[in-house]
């Protein structure tokens, strides 16, 4: 049966791994390639980078980056951050990526994740949603989308904007809960049933896990993979133990 | 030794990944869509990311139906990855209109609904006693389409996904794998390796 995937991600920024909370404060954590080849010696299912690089020249260094990487690891690596058109994911996956994640150019412009999935195919097209409740008094929780590293709130429904992706030919979604993202206090539990509700393709849980019994709520609560950063880049947990916990939970890992 | 192997350049997708992997299992891969490197090349390996309508396109477009074809008959090592497989078949319900290269008996489907689609990540499977290249392990899966039925007079190994489905298959030099080799840690290294090593022994 297919495993459930744990998935390091690595935020690159300049050609360096940084760490922050809310995308916010960010400060070095490390060389890329070091970091990348050490996760897959611990058993790491797939990779994970973003580059929140604000500048071309930090996206110059993404593609340097990706290439070396892809030099190290034997596992699956999916890219994403500041990929506006087709051109941007094809350097991606020729320097090595072979999933390329769209973020807030798909929000300003949905037909991009259709051309995407029409040049390179749905399983190279991944939708990274970023989402944040609603400040709304009802007993109901709801999601809006943000886009720019959470800069800016878009008002867009986040399940809504899910269907409408999947539709478009994203064939995965990478669901990271703004609120939750840096904080350690678990994965936004409550919008990983409604997107998983909502979409048949599958799902990666992010922003918010703090040790395996996180982990283990995101896979319970319907995520296909779960991604994780700060518990892995300061060395307190390795990847290998992690899955080993969630094994022992009863969960479906490749050990 | 490095030993030269012929990448089929069916698209902009992954191969960068392929040519890595090819490079830990000892080889150097050299890119291309010339019909002549593909018919005189020892090793040739057939990627397929994307559509199976849009890879066939570029196989008729370049005349690489046909060398493929007959290297297939003559049992010439080949390699065929992921859409690659798919490709090998009459054809296939993504690109229905399109036809396959037809050199293996048998349809590819999708999954059914009630499995997740795609199917992405590490599955089981499990390689028959006797084969060559494959072995049982872990592997990476990254697909919506799949064969069921092994094809007869070939050694298959089995995943299952919503039943059973084909995750690779060998004869003579063919070796076809729905999983990707080059993604699949240590042991897709290994079935490349083998690969590469023994099939070579298999022309005459």
């Amino acid at each position: 049966m297919l495993k459930a995937r744990v998935i390091p991600c690595l935020d690159v920024k300049d050609g360096r791994v940084v760490k922050g909370i809310r995308f916010q404060g960010l400060r070095d954590a490390g060389d890329p390639v070091e970091q990348a080849a050490r996760y897959v010696d611990e058993g790491a299912d797939e990779l994970v980078i973003l580059d929140v690089s604000a500048t071309p020249e930090g996206r110059g260094h993404a593609v340097t980056t990706v290439e070396a990487v892809r030099e190290v690891i034997d596992i699956p690596l999916t890219v994403g951050g500041g990929v506006r058109r087709v051109e941007d994911a094809e350097a991606l996956l020729s320097a090595g990526a072979d999933k390329v994640a769209v973020n807030s150019a798909a929000v300003a412009e949905p037909a991009l994740l259709t051309r995407l999935a029409d040049k390179f195919g749905k399983q190279c097209t991944i939708l990274a949603l970023d989402a944040a409740r609603k400040d709304q008094p009802t007993a109901d929780p709801a999601w809006e989308v943000v886009v720019r590293s959470g800069k800016v709130r878009t008002g867009r429904d986040a399940v809504i904007w899910a269907k409408e992706a999947e539709a478009r030919g994203a064939g995965e979604i990478l669901l990271t809960s703004w609120d939750r993202d840096g904080t350690g206090e678990g994965y936004d539990v409550a919008l990983l049933q409604a997107i998983r509700a909502a979409v048949s393709v599958p799902m990666i849980a992010s922003g918010g896990a703090a040790h395996a019994e996180h982990l283990a709520e995101g896979l319970q609560a319907g995520a296909d993979a779960v991604l994780a950063a700060t518990i892995f880049h300061d060395g307190h947990l390795s990847v290998k133990g992690v899955k080993a916990e969630l094994a022992q939970r009863g969960l479906p890992m490749r050990l | 030794m490095t030993q030269e192997v012929i990448v089929i350049r069916t698209g902009s997708a992954n191969l960068a990944s392929i040519q890595a992997g090819l490079r830990r299992a000892g080889a150097a891969p050299v890119l291309t869509e010339s019909p002549s490197a593909v018919e005189q090349a020892d090793h040739v390996m057939l990627p397929g990311v994307g559509t199976l309508g849009q890879t066939k396109q570029i196989l008729d477009q370049t005349g690489l139906t046909s060398v493929i074809q007959t290297r297939v008959r003559e049992g010439r090592p080949l390699c065929a990855v992921c859409v690659g497989l798919h490709l090998l078949f009459e054809g296939s319900e993504e690109s229905p209109q399109v036809p396959g290269l037809h050199v293996v008996p048998g349809f590819i489907r999708r999954f059914p609904e009630e499995v997740r689609v795609p199917q992405f990540g590490w599955n089981r499977v499990e390689a028959p006693p006797g084969v060559m290249y494959l072995e049982s392990g872990e592997y990476y899966f990254a697909n919506s389409y799949r064969l069921v039925e092994a094809p007869p007079g070939y050694m298959s190994a089995l995943g299952e996904h919503g039943g059973h489905f084909v995750a690779a298959f060998e004869r003579a030099g063919l070796l076809a794998c729905q999983f990707h080799p080059e993604l699949s840690g240590a042991v897709g290294t290994r079935v490349l390796r083998r690969w590469l090593t023994l099939s070579e022994a298999k022309v005459c």
